[in-house]
């Protein structure tokens, strides 16, 4: 007899208003294997898995599991049929024990019946080689301890299709590892599990097949054994690019930034950043490497003078900037163009045209009360035309553009003011490949211009090629500045889980 | 099955077509209300557009009813482009028109006519903004909600003219009746053209606004407050200064309504004097897309809604709630015509159980 798919999606489409999100898919998951579902933002990942799910329903095509057509009106459906997803986002309860989330939701009797509960997730920790403790609360828990949970959780309702969106992002390197670990061990107990996941490296390793989306639309299914990087880069985008990323050595470097002892509380008077000290030099660019939510915001922050200090000094040209608040460091003439992490929740307003958001940082060093808009009409143009927006016009709304082209508006605000400090957050957070390769190439051409550049990145091959050095932090502290050009991945990560940088890495 | 999608683009065109059945629907389901209580609709609104522009005398009278509308627009639209809801326009216009009667009552006889009424107007303005300034200061040191906060602030003006009037200012030469004495000569605006001059002020005032919200910086800044308080404070703006300096504005503009009916229109003070204008200028000012020259149009509209509403009243017998009803059908069915623009409802292809 024949073996039935796990899954198998065909010809499906989905279309929001005049977008089709996709357009005859088809997707066929075997039990037993790790299928990665590669594709640009926007290719129509979510969207499908969202479908498998029960959140969306197809317009047109069929879904089969295991060989039976199915049709999902709800969420409850897929999950009682043995499909279990996992979120970017966790979706834990903090004050509660593992154990308490596990049953979270699962109706049955009143009364816990916690022995055997405990029973049976060590049933399932021994089955796929998790390890978790069933009493420790989910705020102590780390990352990888509460994407364990996540797991546990899933598979104690019963799934033995597991779907995993962008399960890496905020792993260190070696809960990575840990996790694939885990992965491989389920899928030799026959499940089958779908990651959904634009890193290629992780891809390569992790998966058996790959099913490639591009705008919508399946591009090929390929046995991952058989397949290189660039075929894949090439299926994804839709032609081939050119991976390497310049890194130039420039000679001469003047420091520009220097961030003396600085300590900032979160707003529950917890160390957002502790003790963090470092220089920032014209002419180079500082990746900043850890795991999300390490104090990378705040420290951007904290610079650009939108939260406060509760201790230490960050110098630039000489003078001490802490307590000075944005206004001020524009006033002073200080040019630290600021990148934020929310590009159109902070940066950008998202209903006004690109000539209005360029106004922004040019406003207050205007004088009278009236806004002079003629030299910013013609800066618009310049840069529409210098850097390659596509837009239907200038006064086009910056919401309806991409996110490449969104990204291109704020980056060429900040570069046209001739900044001296660059200070980028996650500048392709959501871009396709050949635009983030643009914003590497302004970043570069920034850096050949003598500005000083702090890049806070998430992809750390990114920063390794990128970056001339690499601050990492952890928890709010330094754990190591280090040469990017001689770290291993595996050191950056032993530091993005708090090890602090050994005595030899030490010297430069 | 209908499903719900979300319209990708809209031209102007379709908007201003959406809005405009919007309209002509809230005219429909009144037209049947009018019907059932009794009355032939199309009669209803023929009286009532006769009645508010029927002759000269009618005419003027509805630019009269327009004049505070138009002023009070103003004033919400500023803070509305902030996105803070200002929902006190009564209680400013209220306490615009107490400052402005204190002038009135204690410095007529000491100065000449202009410099009573720019001094009432001055007063009227700063009371007024100090009115909004109480909710907005609250908003930015504590985060209260400002909907709330300016709402009970009118009740808070409201009964403080009503012990004015029972108590402090009763006129003694009313023969006991509560009421604040008549102003004098000195201190009621004068006419141009057969109306009094508040219709000159309401539209130096939405030229005003109009420069002001799209060719300052102040206005620029109040813009990006309202889009996003984090871009503000990115972009290095003081956002409590901002806010503050708007709603001083916003409740100076309430407040000098309050002047304009008080010496105007009153003569004198009394509660009943804001008369539901600072509540009827959300619907203008929401109508009108928060864009001031559109102000004028929508409260004109108003304006013959009111105006032919009373009418109807006297010549038909047709209760006047019935132009109150018609106004709260017109801000149901445009509320609801926003639906409509950011989405469509369309036919699901297929079925899927």
């Amino acid at each position: 007899m024949q073996q039935h798919a796990a899954i198998e999606m065909r010809h499906i489409s989905k279309a929001f208003g005049a977008i089709k999100a996709n357009e005859n898919v088809d997707l066929e998951v075997r039990s037993g294997e790790v299928h990665a579902l590669l594709g640009e933002n926007g290719a129509g990942k979510s969207t499908l898995m969202n479908m498998l799910s029960g959140i969306y329903s197809p317009d047109s095509g069929s879904i089969f599991i295991k060989g039976t057509e199915v049709h999902f009106s709800s969420p409850k459906q897929p999950i009682k049929l043995g499909i279990g997803m996992i979120h970017q986002h966790f979706k834990l309860i903090d004050i509660l024990t593992a154990k308490e989330n596990i049953i979270l939701g699962q109706g049955g009797g009143f009364f816990v019946k916690g022995k055997e509960l405990s029973k049976e997730i060590k049933h399932i920790s021994d089955t796929y080689g998790l390890d978790i403790n069933p009493d420790k609360k989910v705020y102590e828990m780390s990352v990888g301890e509460k994407q364990t949970l996540e797991i546990i959780k899933v598979l104690y309702r019963g799934a033995k299709i597991l779907i995993m969106d962008e399960p890496t992002a905020v792993l260190t390197p070696q809960e990575i590892k840990r996790l694939f670990g885990i992965l491989r061990n389920m899928r030799d107990q026959g499940c089958a599990i779908i990651i959904i996941t634009h890193k290629l490296n992780e891809v390569m390793e992790i998966s058996d097949r790959i099913t490639v989306l591009r705008k919508g639309k399946t591009i090929a299914t390929v046995e991952t054994a058989k397949t290189e990087v660039s075929d894949l880069i090439e299926m994804m985008v839709g032609k081939s690019v050119d991976l390497a990323i310049a890194r130039e050595n420039i000679a001469e470097k003047k420091m520009l930034l220097s961030v003396d002892n600085l300590h900032v509380f979160d707003s529950e008077k917890r160390h957002a950043l502790n003790e963090v000290s470092f220089e920032l030099y014209g002419g180079e660019i500082l990746g900043v490497a850890g795991v999300a939510g390490s104090g990378q915001k705040e420290l951007c922050e904290t610079i650009a003078g939108l939260i406060h200090a509760e201790k230490g000094r960050i110098f630039f040209d000489g003078d001490n900037i802490v307590g000075k608040n944005p206004r001020d460091i524009i006033r002073l003439g200080i040019r630290m163009g600021f990148i934020p992490e929310d590009r159109l929740g902070m940066g950008l307003v998202a209903s006004m045209d690109i000539v209005h958001n360029l106004i922004l940082k040019d406003y207050q060093n205007q004088p009278g009360i009236f806004l002079k808009r003629k030299h910013i009409v013609e800066k618009a143009h310049k840069i529409v035309k210098r850097l390659d927006i596509q837009t239907p016009g200038i006064y086009s709304p910056v919401r309806k553009l991409s996110g490449g082209n969104i990204q291109k508006v704020l980056l060429g605000r900040e570069i046209d003011s001739n900044p001296r400090v660059l200070i980028t957050a996650y500048p392709v957070r959501g871009l396709d490949i050949g635009a983030s390769y643009k914003i590497y190439e302004l970043l570069n051409e920034q850096k050949r211009l003598g500005v000083g550049v702090l890049f806070i990145g998430e992809d750390l091959d990114v920063l390794l090629e990128l970056c001339d050095r690499i601050m990492v932090l952890f928890d709010g502290n330094v754990t190591g500045i280090v040469e990017a050009r001689s770290v291993t991945k595996e050191e950056l990560g032993l530091m993005m889980a708090g090890g602090f940088q050994s005595r030899e890495a030490l010297s430069c | 099955m209908l499903r719900i999608i979300k319209r990708e683009d809209v031209s102007k065109r379709q908007s201003i077509l959406i809005r405009f059945i919007a309209i002509l629907l809230s005219l429909v389901f009144s037209g049947v209300f009018i019907f059932i209580l009794g009355f032939n609709p199309i009669e209803v609104f023929g009286n009532m557009v006769i009645g508010a522009l029927g002759t000269e005398m009618r005419i003027k009278e509805t630019i009269i009813k327009a004049i505070p509308l138009i002023i009070t627009s103003l004033g919400i639209l500023v803070a509305f482009k902030m996105k803070f809801w200002n929902i006190g326009g009564e209680g400013q216009i209220i306490m615009g028109a107490f400052a402005a009667t204190y002038i009135a009552l204690n410095y007529s006889d000491n100065f000449s006519r202009p410099v009573v009424l720019i001094l009432m107007m001055l007063a009227a303005m700063i009371t007024g903004g100090i009115w909004a300034f109480i909710p907005a200061f609250f908003k930015v040191k504590f985060g209260t909600n400002e909907t709330i906060f300016t709402l009970m602030m009118n009740y808070i003006a409201l009964k403080w003219v009503t012990y004015l009037q029972y108590g402090p200012w009763k006129d003694p030469n009313s023969q006991g009746f509560p009421k604040v004495a008549n102003f004098e000569v000195n201190a009621i605006l004068p006419s141009v053209f057969g109306i009094h001059i508040g219709w000159i002020i309401a539209i130096v005032l939405t030229i005003i606004i109009a420069i002001f919200m799209n060719y300052t910086k102040k206005g620029y800044e109040i813009t990006v407050v309202g889009e996003s308080i984090d871009t503000a404070k990115y972009a290095g703006m003081n956002i409590k200064m901002i806010v503050i300096t708007a709603m001083l504005i916003s409740g100076g503009l309430c407040g000098l309504t309050g002047m304009i009916q008080a010496s105007a229109i009153e003569k004198t003070l009394t509660v009943s004097l804001s008369g539901g204008y600072g509540f009827t200028a959300i619907i203008t000012t929401w109508l009108s897309n928060l864009k001031a020259p559109f102000v004028l149009m929508t409260s004109l509209a108003f304006a013959v809604l009111l105006q032919g509403g009373s009418y109807i009243q006297i010549a038909m017998q047709v209760p006047s709630s019935v132009a109150d009803m018609i106004q709260g059908m017109i801000l149901f069915f445009v509320l609801g015509s926003e639906f409509f623009i950011r989405y469509t409802i369309g036919l699901k292809s297929k079925e899927v159980a």
